[in-house]
């Protein structure tokens, strides 16, 4: 929608004076309170923050519309929180801070629209989704340890658009996929993996999904505690009763 | 209110001496018995075996849950034979599956993918068959725990003991294979984590590598060779050693917690018919029944979701089966260390948490009976189980090797622990590579000392009996907590354990300066080994300090 938006809004009153529209303007005045302790009055970053200058609108879309900026407090990585500002609001500081330098711009939805793909293009994603993703965010995108508290964040529910703006802006810890690596149609794919994955049913509880520890921690509890305690029963019961 | 007497075994009805006399003929059978009978002779096989008395405690029955497991394993297992293609034949994947239609997959990838989704009842009986291999390895564990620190082990059952350490080593090597064989994503990575296993084997590693995948890893046999050790090879090796292991549990007669009327010459049970054989034929239905429920209600190893085997990817979150996990945790957190002398790699970072500490695992467990048989000099057979506050040593090493078990266990999940507890990788990493050497000493020292600390409050309720919770005020001003004096029963089976002198040193030449190293000769070393095995026991109460002790409690005592 933010996208929808951007491409819709008539965002172009020119204020003479400053050569900056609207806007642009409103999104500076909101950077200089929410942003610029840590990136800096002008977006040039401080020890605080990195420099935003050239990160481009999709960058500022995707960590502002996720709440993982601002972040709440310094730690190894921005976690993801509920959302506190409105579409607009993020729209117009993606603006300004798209004036900084040229960086990705907020994607069209038909970028990464996933809906018209074949059976093929999908499973296509599937092995671009193991290939490139799932050493960090795991084959099943439930995300994955990474050094000093950082980690790869799961990956279920995350809206089309954050897929794609993290693809192409690398977020964090994540690396920058280019056009020229992963192609939209392919971001699509992997995108339309994803969401086919989401609707898979799972073959019973999945145990929060994490493979062979919580199998084992299950294996043990369950399997080893619960017939332990059948065969106290069991030992407890003697030929007549007692 | 009386406190509550130690739990003891209770008494049973039924006693069958070790040696039974040889009985006449069996008189009155049914027709078709005795036709069977006058062909193989089954009445002289059930008297012995029907009445065979077995012992009642609940921790027996842990090696019963490996053996129904293993059971349910062969079943499923069949079931799953007839639809697996052991093949790594590359084929386009058109099941139902539809996030994986029109991918590049191996036969053993795709067949997989078609018990899963297209067999009927195919998905079940894999995730039963999945969860049996986990269970019959956790139960093998666990009754291995409990061999351990009973010390039914000793003589007569040496051997009966590492019979049991080549099952739990093969049921690794066989859930091993087992976990290989869909050739998903998860399933080649622990491939390529043994492959690198066994390059990391100084010299001859990479001639092992080829002699195993037929060529490179990962070749495209490897497949077709696992699934001949784990359907035919490993399962009749495992079956083989569970016939023997079972043949010499009937020969030794099981053995039993220590209680009045229990000696080291008779087992108190029930016996086999019609009891045991309800109990176990009962458990064995509902092993298999939680089997079915946790296969049913539990998913294990999703395969779709990992995909078809790739060398090129690797998926976050890779580890293997619970049972390797300590190898997995022992190769994460060992530093990189590697040298390379001439053309040679030497992998220590590999090499050391794989070869090395598995080396000492299954070594020390195999070696375990005649180190404390040599230990402690005793060469008697042992029918009577111990308590394991009575073997302090012992236990306090089975607990050290619990903890440092259980310390590689967490280094295996250290990726999963720190996304799910927000704490860091490398944290837990470097916590693990100290806490590998300094938990075990601390678990030591605390087991030993939480064990003595019994053995001294089994010698006080001995000699003062049980405390009663009443203070009781004297006319004279005093105040008193009476003790109620426990049963004989108990008495007994608070001191009816042998406990062991050290051993001495023997001199080393006799008087005419000729060396002595005959049978009984003892060395200082060993001498020194037996004092901190042994050395450390609280003595029981002899039978003038319990005659004493009665006489004493007559007196009013005093508080102050």
């Amino acid at each position: 929608m933010g996208a929808l938006y951007a491409a819709l809004s008539p965002a172009t009153q020119v204020a003479a004076d400053t050569g900056m529209s609207a806007q642009v303007a409103e999104g500076k005045a909101l950077f200089q309170v929410t942003c610029s302790s840590c990136h800096g009055l002008n977006g040039e970053g401080t020890s605080q923050g990195p420099s935003l200058v050239g990160v481009g609108a999709a960058a500022v879309e995707f960590q502002m519309a996720t709440n993982r900026m601002p972040m709440a407090k310094p730690g190894a990585q921005a976690p993801r929180k509920v959302v506190q500002y409105t579409a607009q609001e993020i729209n117009n500081i993606a603006e300004y801070v798209q004036t900084l330098g040229p960086g990705p711009a907020i994607p069209k939805s038909e970028q990464y629209d996933y809906s018209g793909l074949s059976d093929d293009d999908i499973a296509r994603g599937g092995e671009l989704f193991r290939t490139n993703c799932s050493a960090c965010h795991q084959a099943a995108g439930n995300g994955g340890a990474l050094p000093n508290g950082k980690y790869a964040p799961a990956l279920q529910g995350v809206e089309p658009l954050h897929i794609y703006e993290a693809i192409r802006t690398g977020p964090q810890q994540m690396p920058v996929f280019s056009a020229g690596a992963i192609p939209d149609e392919d971001v699509a794919s992997i995108i339309g993996y994803l969401k086919g994955m989401e609707e898979q049913p799972s073959a019973g509880f999945s145990l929060g999904g994490l493979g062979p520890v919580t199998e084992g921690f299950a294996a043990w509890v369950l399997g080893i505690g619960g017939l332990a305690l059948v065969a106290t029963w069991i030992a407890s019961r003697g030929a007549r009763a007692k | 209110m009386m406190a509550k007497p130690v739990g003891i075994a209770p008494e049973g009805d039924i006693l069958e001496t070790r040696r039974p006399a040889e009985g006449g003929a069996v008189k009155s059978l049914p027709g078709p018995a005795v036709w069977l009978d006058e062909r193989v002779g089954i009445a002289k096989l059930g008297k012995a075996g029907l009445r065979k008395v077995f012992p009642d405690h609940w921790s027996f029955l842990l090696g019963e849950i490996a053996l129904y497991s293993f059971i349910v394993l062969l079943l499923t297992g069949i079931f799953l034979t007839i639809w697996f293609k052991p093949s790594m034949a590359e084929v386009e994947y058109q099941g139902s599956y539809e996030l994986m239609r029109g991918l590049q997959m191996s036969q053993a990838f795709e067949s997989t993918l078609a018990i899963s989704f297209d067999v009927r009842g195919g998905m079940l009986v894999r995730q039963i068959h999945h969860w049996a291999a986990l269970l019959f390895m956790a139960a093998m564990t666990a009754h291995m725990l409990r061999v351990f620190f009973t010390g039914a082990f000793r003589k007569p059952r040496e051997i009966n003991w590492l019979i049991g350490v080549g099952l739990l080593s093969l049921g690794m090597i066989a859930g091993m294979t087992g976990y290989s064989l869909p050739d998903d994503l998860l399933s080649g990575t622990g491939l390529r984590f043994t492959d690198g296993a066994i390059r990391s084997i100084p010299l001859v590693g990479t001639w092992i590598e080829f002699f195993v995948f037929g060529g490179e890893y990962p070749g495209d046999m490897i497949i077709a060779r696992f699934y001949m050790a784990h359907i035919l090879l490993l399962p009749a090796i495992l079956l083989g050693l569970i016939a023997a292991h079972m043949a010499l549990l009937v020969y030794h007669k099981h053995t039993q917690f220590p209680g009045p009327g229990r000696t080291e010459n008779n087992v108190v049970g029930y016996p086999l018919f019609p009891v045991y054989m309800a109990k176990a034929g009962g458990f064995f239905f509902i092993v298999f029944g939680a089997l079915i429920l946790m296969g049913a209600t539990l998913s294990i190893n999703q395969v779709w979701l990992y995909g078809p085997y790739n060398p090129a990817q690797v998926t976050a979150g890779s580890q293997p089966d619970w049972y390797m996990g300590w190898v997995e945790g022992a190769i994460r957190i060992m530093p990189g260390w590697e040298s390379s002398w001439g053309s040679t790699t030497w992998s220590w970072n590999v090499f050391i948490p794989f070869a090395i500490l598995m080396g000492i695992l299954y070594t020390g467990l195999a070696v375990w009976p005649f180190v404390e048989a040599w230990l402690t000099g005793d060469k008697s057979h042992h029918n009577i189980l111990d308590r394991p506050r009575n073997a302090p040593t012992r236990t306090a090493l089975g607990v050290a090797g619990m903890v440092w078990y259980g310390l590689f266990w967490v280094g295996g999940g250290n990726d999963i622990i720190a996304t799910q507890f927000n704490v860091s990788l490398n944290a837990v990493t470097w916590f693990l590579r100290i806490a590998v050497f300094v938990g075990p000493v601390i678990a030591f020292i605390v087991t030993k000392r939480l064990c003595l600390s019994l053995q001294r409050a089994d010698r006080e309720r001995v000699l003062h009996g049980s405390e009663s919770g009443i203070i009781v005020r004297s006319p004279a001003g005093g105040y008193h907590e009476p003790h109620a004096p426990i049963s004989n029963d108990e008495a007994f089976t608070l001191t009816q354990h042998p406990q062991y002198a050290p051993l001495e040193e023997t001199p080393s030449h006799d008087e005419h300066g000729v060396k002595q190293s005959g049978p009984g000769s003892v060395s200082g070393l060993h001498a020194r080994l037996s004092a901190w095995f042994t050395g450390d026991d609280i003595a029981k109460p002899t039978r003038e300090e319990i005659a004493d002790s009665h006489h004493h409690d007559d007196e009013p005592k005093q508080l102050h």
